[in-house]
């Protein structure tokens, strides 16, 4: 799950990590109050989006005064951004964060993961900032330092130390970017992020180090111990049909091809959307409908599935292992009639009771093709749309 | 011989009073498993159709001398259950639990470190010696005793390789699923350097996935250390960039972690490259000469 800009410096204010102070606005009225109680004077008003390049695409506005504030605001609001990270689609601004400004000598970047080799969480700092981090990785890997912390024992100060003597830091900012890196650590490992960024992090012209922009992406198998968190999710940021699909507990992922697909497993899932691009078509989507599918699971799948207008078929593969296939069965044959099914319906399945689910299917009535094995169900699809 | 599971393997099973639990845990007996011990704490001193439930892994070992643990606990215990286990130095543990965070993930790892215990998964469908030993939530009936070891990050996927080796009256030695999330107990390489080392195993059958770098780490391995055939899929060639497809590990991240970048490197290991998912055991059968 993905935050705003200003959730997450909210976030990292909790932690000890120096921000500037700033209000979110979502009216142009907001947004001029806004700049009045932050003094009046400078500010900076930022389109909030879960998407970088905002600055390049004019989402991110000087203001002298709050009735530029105000302006800067009503220009942005309601707007649709497009960014080289939110798609030709874009994404509409319906909040801004008004910030105070501030002095910029240095900028660097700074962020956090988890790395899958070292299974413990890592933090990058590079004298690039404002740059994408793949970019210097591409560019100039040298260029990336890292520090990789132990969970038994935290972040040490000697790493932040190690950092920030490695970045060219002045003397003076060296303690300040310590206890900026134990704190954005503690805003890590304490709500369960998966990644937080801090590009820029500048250095300001009075020595002051800052979090100019914050990014913090978190772990969906988490949540469930961070209520505060969970309350931040923005769901008109989403997918509609991937938040429809989570309702359900369906794992559903939109792609651009017509073939619809349903699938038990992820692994399944993706060889499934593989080996139907194999016979010269593509997936329409992902969607991993788990290991227990209930009837009514399958059905609401069926309903994400066709609401995709450009779905043209739909592969149901599955390998039924404990599940049982005329379970499976009936629930496809039930769902089929429930929502009407007008295009064709290839249906694989395999496992415990398939010739059952075989039968329950043919005696259905319905026009739904089976398939003997991985291979047959997608030639047939693929056939059946005239692909 | 085959590796981690055979005969001798006694299991116990952590969270056998739940449903998946109970369910599971039938299976594996009924497949043969030795299925000698149940925990769930504050239900010691009863049993589940025969098998003795204790408080604690450590009592329910010092009773019946189990050496593999199987974890269905529910995602926000299952860390502190791999973690009693470990502690319990029972030999091998394998969580089947899906949707573990990963930073307790994290922290299980550093707490495994030096430890006498393997991790298999977690989110994985266990490990099955045909024929012999079943640990997991795999269905039985499709694997048949052979010469063939089976590696995979994704569950149902590697019932498809299995059925497919099966039908073409292909055995198994062992298969074994890693688990689809970011930060595992083995990986790849650990379970290669075991089949390499068994003298049942003939072949190797790789399945991997986007995201991550194992993959590609397990091709340099292979070019280095085995002479075995092996043969490999890539599911996700299709997956787009940043997105999570299922498993928590199955992302392409920063444009690293893609299909393309994992079977070139299998290709420049020499691996027989399987391009169709519909065709694992044929690969893996025309790989074996």
């Amino acid at each position: 799950m993905n935050i705003h800009e200003y959730q997450a410096k909210e976030i990292l204010r909790k932690n000890g990590v120096a921000v500037l102070d700033g209000r979110v606005a979502a009216t142009p009225d907001e947004a001029e109050a806004a700049a009045r109680e932050l003094g009046g004077g400078l500010c900076v008003v930022k389109a909030q989006i879960h998407a970088g390049g905002r600055g390049k695409a004019g989402g991110v506005k000087l203001a002298r005064t709050p009735q530029e504030a105000r302006a800067h605001a009503a220009a942005l609001l309601g707007t649709t951004l497009v960014t080289h990270q939110t798609g030709p689609e874009g994404k509409e601004v319906q909040k801004v964060f008004v910030e105070q400004g501030c002095d910029i000598d240095q900028e660097f970047y700074l962020g956090m993961v988890i790395d899958r080799a070292t299974a413990r969480v890592t933090m990058m700092a590079s004298s690039e900032g404002g740059v994408e981090i793949e970019e210097v990785a591409e560019r100039s890997p040298e260029k990336i330092l890292r520090a990789t912390i132990d969970p038994a024992v935290g972040f040490g100060a000697f790493q932040g130390r190690q950092l920030a003597y490695g970045l060219g830091l002045p003397k003076d900012a060296v303690n300040k970017a310590v206890a900026f890196m134990r704190g954005l650590y503690r805003a890590f490992s304490e709500s369960d992020a998966s990644m937080a960024e801090i590009n820029p992090l500048v250095l300001t012209k009075s020595g002051d180090l800052l979090a100019l922009d914050a990014k913090m992406g978190f772990d969906d198998n988490a949540l469930f111990r961070h209520a505060d968190i969970r309350e931040m999710r923005d769901v008109t940021e989403e997918n509609e049909k991937e938040v429809a699909a989570s309702k359900f507990d369906l794992n559903y992922i939109a792609l651009d091809g017509n073939i619809g697909c349903m699938v038990n497993g992820a692994g399944l899932a993706m060889a499934t959307m593989d080996i139907i691009k194999h016979y010269g078509a593509e997936p329409a989507n992902f969607l991993d409908v788990g290991g227990g599918a209930t009837t009514e699971k399958v059905t609401e799948a069926f309903k994400i599935i066709l609401s995709d207008e450009k779905v043209k078929g739909v592969l149901v593969n599955i390998f039924g292992g404990i599940m049982r296939c005329d379970v499976v069965a009936n629930g496809v044959v039930e769902a089929a009639r429930q929502v009407n099914l007008s295009v064709p319906l290839v249906v694989r399945l395999e496992g415990t009771n398939v010739e059952l689910g075989k039968t329950i299917l043919a005696e259905s009535g319905l026009a739904i093709i089976p398939a003997d094995d991985l291979a047959d169900g997608a030639k047939k699809i693929v056939e059946a749309i005239g692909a | 011989m085959s590796i981690l599971v055979n005969t001798d393997t006694k299991v116990l099973t952590q969270g056998i009073t739940g449903s998946t639990g109970q369910l599971h845990t039938r299976g594996c007996r009924d497949y043969g498993t030795r299925m000698v011990a149940g925990v769930t704490p504050g239900r010691g001193g009863t049993d589940f159709e025969g098998i003795p439930i204790f408080n604690t892994v450590a009592a329910a070992v010092a009773e019946t001398g189990a050496n593999a643990s199987v974890i269905y606990v529910p995602p926000p215990f299952a860390a502190d259950a791999i973690m009693e286990a470990v502690d319990a130095e029972v030999a091998l543990v394998i969580c089947i639990t899906e949707g573990i965070p990963v930073l307790d993930m994290v922290r299980v790892k550093r707490y495994l470190a030096g430890k006498k215990s393997r991790l298999i998964g977690p989110n994985c469908p266990g490990v099955i010696t045909p024929g012999e030993c079943k640990i997991g939530i795999m269905p039985g009936y499709i694997h048949t005793p052979g010469a063939i070891g089976v590696v995979s990050r994704s569950g149902t996927l590697t019932y498809e390789a299995v059925h497919q080796l099966t039908q073409l009256g292909i055995g198994q030695s062992s298969c074994v699923g890693i688990g689809g999330d970011p930060v595992n107990g083995t990986g790849f390489i650990d379970v290669l350097r075991l089949f390499q080392d068994d003298p049942q195993t003939e072949g190797v059958v790789l399945i991997g996935e986007i995201g991550g770098s194992a993959e590609e780490e397990a091709a340099a391995f292979i070019k280095e250390h085995m002479t075995k055939p092996v043969a490999a899929f890539i599911a996700g060639q299709t997956a787009p960039k940043g997105k999570r497809m299922g498993h928590a590990g199955a992302i392409i991240a920063g444009g690293k972690g893609t299909a393309a970048e994992k079977v070139q490197a299998f290709r420049d290991a020499g691996v027989a490259i399987i391009s169709s998912p519909a065709e694992m055991g044929k690969t893996m059968a025309a790989a074996m000469g």
